[in-house]
């Protein structure tokens, strides 16, 4: 097998183990907004349209490749914004710090 | 040894992005910094994006297509403001729907990602194709699970279980056709028949994603977003393996691990197991609850008035209010945050207790909470408040049903009996809000509107709220 590829595993392996003991902390109080958020989070697949849209050679690969951007981007900002919406509205009472 | 500086700094930014994204979701573990973490991950995004413009990859042959990237900027600018304005625009009691529907997007965009990389390119590694073929699989599966999910959600259709004749049949066989394709698209690894078949592969795990999700009933679809959520994320971390892409392998791997764990955290505070949850409307898991419930006939409980409710509230010391999906249906957090607000000011301490599951999706009842200015630190979680019950002079329930029944802790026979409950029945005196006697979505009924500290009280939660604080107004 490609190195490469092996590292990437390795690395991959690494980062399940850490999504596991960093969700782990969590209070249930926030575990909408860690939902919405971590959604935003897997928009990063855009990356990958993005890569597909460069490279693409003929028509129909621009037609997939854009509509791939489309719902990458879709997804990154709207998971974000909503996340942010909702984020904004976790106050304390008056009165004790934080706004 | 670094031969191409341009590539290098393009992975160094991404270094940067997981480095962000790591400490986002930290920082996302805490009320006070959450919405710190969630802007670190959009930046770590934008970082991730902009270096991915500048990165060799995105050449043709040595050559940067401009009209390529042209394109990619419209399309990023196109769907950036379609979902901005609708993530602006949702109604938090609608958040469930929309966090679906961004998921079937990114499942969406791994799956085409994934098909397109197989048709156009040649002589790819085993390797590859093998996360090629898994990519599209999840992709598709969670594409389609997410629109069915969403419809159900929104009402467009039934939230009861679909169900046909040999569905359990129907999908089996889909399954093994898809795994069939997949061997075989590995086994040829390119050529114009592997492309066919990754085209078939393609629509068997699209009509797969739709006909899994179907028969999964209304209630159970927080869980079974937070699957496809992670399903989404393990699709992207695959894509990221095929084009390696450490930004997305990482990115994609947090999310997978983090949606797995919670999916499990969501159904362990259901007491139920995730085969039984997905595969559940096969088993006849609701008929055997109605009859696990037994007892039909009529048996006495009392109701009372808004206005003794509210009397009973202001003379009291310790309050307590357990909020469910009623209350969220019935838009009265802002009137309960008034009636809080004005026992408060009296002396009463008034405190909420949410059980894991309340509302539609873990969580949800406090974003819905916060949305009418309850401060987080009145809000308690059921392991933290479950002690206090027996030193409570007024449990006020509002549209809460099966997380307050007793016998999920005293009849071994309930189908719920397991469930980790909110001990509403230690205290002295309760008042259930309700539109009427009908059983919740277990389809059994509590035992807890029968106590004799329990009053009734019937209404639309709305309205009655409203008139309670219009009572202690006048007390």
């Amino acid at each position: 097998m490609d190195r490469e590829v092996l590292l990437a595993i390795y690395v991959l392996l690494l980062a399940v183990f850490l999504g596991v003991e960093l969700i782990g902390k969590v209070p249930p109080t926030l575990h909408t907004p860690l939902m919405s958020g971590t959604n935003a989070i897997h928009g990063i697949v855009l990356l990958g349209a993005m890569i597909i849209l460069g490279q693409a050679d003929n028509w129909w690969l621009q037609v997939m490749g854009f509509l791939a951007v489309v719902l990458g981007a879709a997804n990154v900002f709207g998971g974000f914004v909503v996340t942010d919406r909702m984020l904004e509205m976790f106050k304390k009472r008056p009165g004790q710090g934080q706004k | 040894m670094i031969d191409n500086w341009r590539d290098a700094l393009v992975d160094v930014a991404y270094l940067v992005t997981a480095v962000c994204f790591i400490l986002g979701l930290r920082f996302l573990g805490n009320p006070t910094t959450a919405r710190k973490g969630n802007q670190l991950a959009a930046l770590g995004m934008a970082i991730a994006v902009v270096a991915t413009l500048f990165s060799s990859d995105l050449e043709e042959g040595g050559s940067i297509n401009w009209t390529n990237i042209g394109l990619i900027l419209a399309a990023i600018v196109v769907g950036g403001a379609i979902s901005s304005l609708m993530a602006k625009r949702v109604q938090m009691t609608a958040m469930p729907q929309m966090v679906a529907i961004f998921n079937g997007m990114g499942g969406a965009t791994a799956a085409l990602v994934s098909v397109a990389e197989f048709m156009h390119k040649e002589g790819i590694g085993r390797g590859e194709v093998t996360s090629i073929v898994l990519g599209a699989i999840i992709g598709s599966i969670s594409l389609t699970g997410s629109i069915i999910a969403f419809l159900k959600l929104q009402e467009m259709i039934s939230g009861r279980p679909i169900t046909f004749p040999s569905q359990k049949m129907f999908n089996a066989g889909l399954g093994g056709l898809i795994a069939v394709l997949g061997v075989l698209i590995i086994w040829l690894q390119d050529g114009s028949t592997a492309k066919l078949l990754m085209w078939i592969l393609f629509i068997a795990a699209l009509a797969l994603g739709a006909s899994i999700v179907l028969p999964i009933g209304g209630a159970d679809m927080p869980v079974v977003i937070a699957i496809l959520n992670s399903l989404t994320g393990i699709a992207a971390a695959l894509t990221g393996l095929v084009l390696s892409n450490m930004g997305m392998v990482i990115a994609g791997a947090l999310v997978g691990a983090s949606g797995g764990y919670l999916t499990l955290l969501m159904a362990k505070a259901m007491n139920r197991s995730v085969p039984s949850i997905i595969f559940g409307a096969f088993g006849g898991g609701p008929e055997g609850a109605a009859a696990g419930g037994g007892s039909t006939e009529e048996r006495p409980y009392r109701s009372t008035s808004p206005d003794d409710v509210a009397i009973s509230l202001a003379y009291a010391q310790n309050v307590i209010v357990v909020p469910g999906y009623g209350l969220a249906v019935a838009q009265a957090q802002h009137a309960v945050r008034e009636l809080a607000d004005l026992l408060e000011e009296k002396g009463v301490n008034v405190k909420y207790a949410i059980h894991p599951v309340a509302g539609r999706m873990p969580g949800h009842m406090n974003v819905l909470l916060a949305e009418a200015n309850v401060p987080y630190d009145q809000l308690f979680d059921m392991d933290d408040i479950n002690d206090e019950f027996s030193n409570t002079d007024v449990v006020l329930v509002i549209g809460a049903n099966d997380v307050t029944n007793p016998a999920a802790k005293t009849d071994p026979t309930s189908p719920i009996y397991g469930m980790p409950i909110l001990n509403v029945s230690d205290a002295k005196q309760i008042y259930v809000l309700k539109r009427s006697m009908k059983s919740g979505f277990a389809g059994i009924d509590n035992d807890l509107f029968y106590d004799p500290k329990t009053s009734m009280v019937f209404g639309d939660a709305k309205g009655v709220v409203t008139e309670m604080v219009g009572a202690v107004k006048q007390v």
